[in-house]
């Protein structure tokens, strides 16, 4: 063989492992796609970590994963990685006024020994560059395939030193995709991913129709809606760790829009049992039934309050759907939402100061956030740009909202800082994706 | 519901009915023999005898089986009376006739809200067909929000069509 076609032998051989090493990582991830810049983002620079393991490197890149964290959430502006011009990994090897002259607030260096049997050790330091001073040094400790896991962390450390706010990178999210399957017919799944939408895990899967997964918090199991029953919705329970589930309400007619009770030990439902959607609670313990209200509208969509003395829900009692607040002894509901011809599904940020929901005027649904504590023209803001905006869900620091959008004939999911000035895609490869559920903090 | 569960609850009532038509002449409930000579004579399939099945798949407004509503509304429509009217006779004429209301919505607003007005939209029907003399066990009401729609566009005319209630009968007789 001659050298010319075996060299184009190997190029395209080249070429086809870069195309589908490519396709690979797209398929797992999101598409990056900053839509909306913010002139207040923090600017901070992200050294790559020096590898000083003896095995090879581990493929995933922690500074490009702690830059996209950090992007994501719109507090941040993360110098661009062909911008970071010195690689100190110590901080010894740090040149302050490089990274002044760069207009950097701060900088992040770290690097990964070997340690203890085929593990890791991830040292990172956390620097303030106008005073010259560490903030941070930690050590971590990762096993190998931990490695995303590991750079969420650190974001998420670097998040709070800076902030003050405990960081939600290393977090998961749930949704639901319906893929076409042929004519009329669909694949329905529930899954679960990384924050930032990597490591997708198929949680279930149907021909039928799946709704509404709500996270308990402590992040051990979903509840959802299933059509997979002939004739009717039904609600199951579905350990995570275990994969096994449990029916936990299949009553006449709707069985809908659970979501667990701060403390775990309940669930606020929809039954149209006696005929109308009304708001029950359900008790786990001994799926004892509480009903919440009484009222010949529809009555749907609860959302706990945090320290779940009350519950917000969708009404259209007053003729068209909007939010209704009550107490969990019951009572007669109070109006909530003010502007809009049309708010539903609202969620509530941890400390209940925001509220999110989906607003409607003159056929455009957007994502509205209310700041409860904030009166007058600045009490609402639209944060996404609609016409088919739906399902928001605050991260468990509310610093972002994931929600769902209509793009073509499918469905994808944005997050979206918490003020609107940074969006972007998540998106599946293929598929219509629906309904994010932001999990809860989980353990280090 | 799953579309080859509904063919074969389909075909199974198709050959229970062709198997009671047969049978109808042995049946000790129809013993009585003067009845029977009567009937067979006077029964051409073309009949409009409201318990012929036939006529289910034949006459217009019982082949029509869906009914279409505004947004965000569950109000019968008047284009919608005649063939809602229809299948309550039907009901009433056939006593094991079961139908499966199947209420949906577009994708306008929350998946939830919408599962709540796809209900809304089949309890009207429901209580439209027993009006007219359908009876309660008769009918069964199940919503699918958003969920299944007929067009998957988002547009007007795409929307206005999956606005809809559809009767899915799962006994003609």
């Amino acid at each position: 063989m001659t050298g010319e076609p075996m060299q184009r032998l190997i190029s395209a051989l080249l070429l086809l492992i870069l195309v589908s090493g490519a396709r690979i990582a797209n398929a797992q991830g999101l598409e990056i796609d900053i839509v909306d810049g913010r002139e207040a983002a923090i600017p901070v620079a992200i050294v790559p970590f020096a590898w000083e393991a003896a095995s090879m490197p581990d493929p995933s890149a922690i500074d490009q994963i702690v830059r996209a964290d950090l992007n994501r959430s719109g507090q941040f502006r993360v110098l661009r990685k062909e911008d970071v011009v010195e690689l100190p990994a110590r901080a010894a090897d740090v040149r302050f006024p490089t990274w002044k002259m760069l207009k950097q607030d701060y900088l992040v260096i770290g690097r990964v020994l070997s340690a203890g049997e085929a593990g890791f050790r991830v040292e990172f330091e956390l620097h303030d560059v106008l005073k010259q001073q560490s903030l941070l040094a930690l050590a971590l400790p990762v096993r190998p395939g931990e490695f995303r896991a590991v750079s969420h962390q650190i974001a998420d450390l670097v998040y709070e030193k800076i902030l003050g706010v405990r960081g939600a990178f290393f977090t998961r999210v749930a949704y639901i995709t319906a893929k076409r399957q042929g004519e009329g017919k669909y694949e329905y799944a529930i899954w679960i991913a990384d924050s930032d939408g990597f490591n997708p895990q198929r949680i279930v899967w149907n021909s039928e129709p799946f709704l509404s997964p709500s996270w308990s918090p402590d992040g051990r199991y979903l509840a959802y809606v299933s059509f997979e029953r002939q004739g009717g919705h039904t609600i199951y329970v579905h350990e995570l760790a275990t994969g096994s589930r449990r029916l936990v309400s299949s009553f006449k007619g709707i069985n809908g829009a659970p979501t667990f009770s701060p403390d775990g030990t309940r669930l606020a439902v929809t039954l149209s049992k006696g005929g109308n959607p009304e708001i029950y609670l359900l008790n786990l313990a001994n799926n004892g039934l509480t009903q919440l209200t009484r009222h010949f509208a529809i009555d749907t969509e609860a959302a706990w309050m945090p320290g779940g003395n009350s519950l917000l829900f969708t009404s259209d009692r007053s003729g068209k759907p909007q939010i209704y607040g009550v107490s969990v002894d019951g009572g007669t509901p109070e109006r909530i939402s003010a502007a809009g011809e049309y708010n539903a599904k609202v969620t509530a940020s941890y400390d209940g100061r925001l509220l999110a929901m989906v607003q409607g005027n003159k056929n455009v649904y957007r994502i509205a956030v209310v700041d409860r504590e904030r009166g007058g023209a600045g009490a609402v803001r639209l944060i996404s740009p609609g016409p088919l905006d739906e399902s928001p869900s605050f991260a468990p620091n509310a610093s972002m909202i994931l929600y769902a959008a209509r793009e073509g004939n499918r469905g994808v999911l944005y997050a979206a800082s918490v003020d609107g000035s940074v969006r972007q895609r998540l998106a599946l490869p293929d598929g219509d994706v629906r309904e994010p559920a932001w999990g809860p903090f989980r353990q280090r | 519901m799953n579309t080859p569960i509904r063919v074969l609850v389909l075909a199974l009532a198709v050959a229970g009915l062709g198997a009671c038509t047969k049978k109808e002449v042995v049946k000790p409930m129809q013993s009585d023999p003067v009845r029977t000579t009567e009937q067979t004579p006077t029964q051409p399939m073309q009949d409009e005898s409201w318990t012929n099945p036939a006529l289910l798949d034949s006459k217009p407004c019982l082949v029509s089986r869906i009914a279409y509503f505004d947004y965000d509304q569950a109000t019968i429509k008047s284009e919608a009376l005649e063939m809602l009217k229809c299948h309550g006779k039907w009901l009433a004429a056939n006593p094991g006739a079961r139908i499966s209301l199947e209420g949906h919505a577009d994708e306008r607003g929350s998946r939830e809200y919408n599962v709540a007005l796809g209900e809304r939209r089949g309890n009207s029907v429901r209580d439209l067909l027993l009006a007219n003399g359908g009876r309660g066990e008769q009918v069964g009401v199940v919503s699918y929000g958003e969920e299944r729609p007929i067009c998957t566009d988002s547009s007007d005319n795409c929307w206005s069509k999956n606005r809809r209630a559809e009767i899915v009968y799962t006994a003609k007789q």
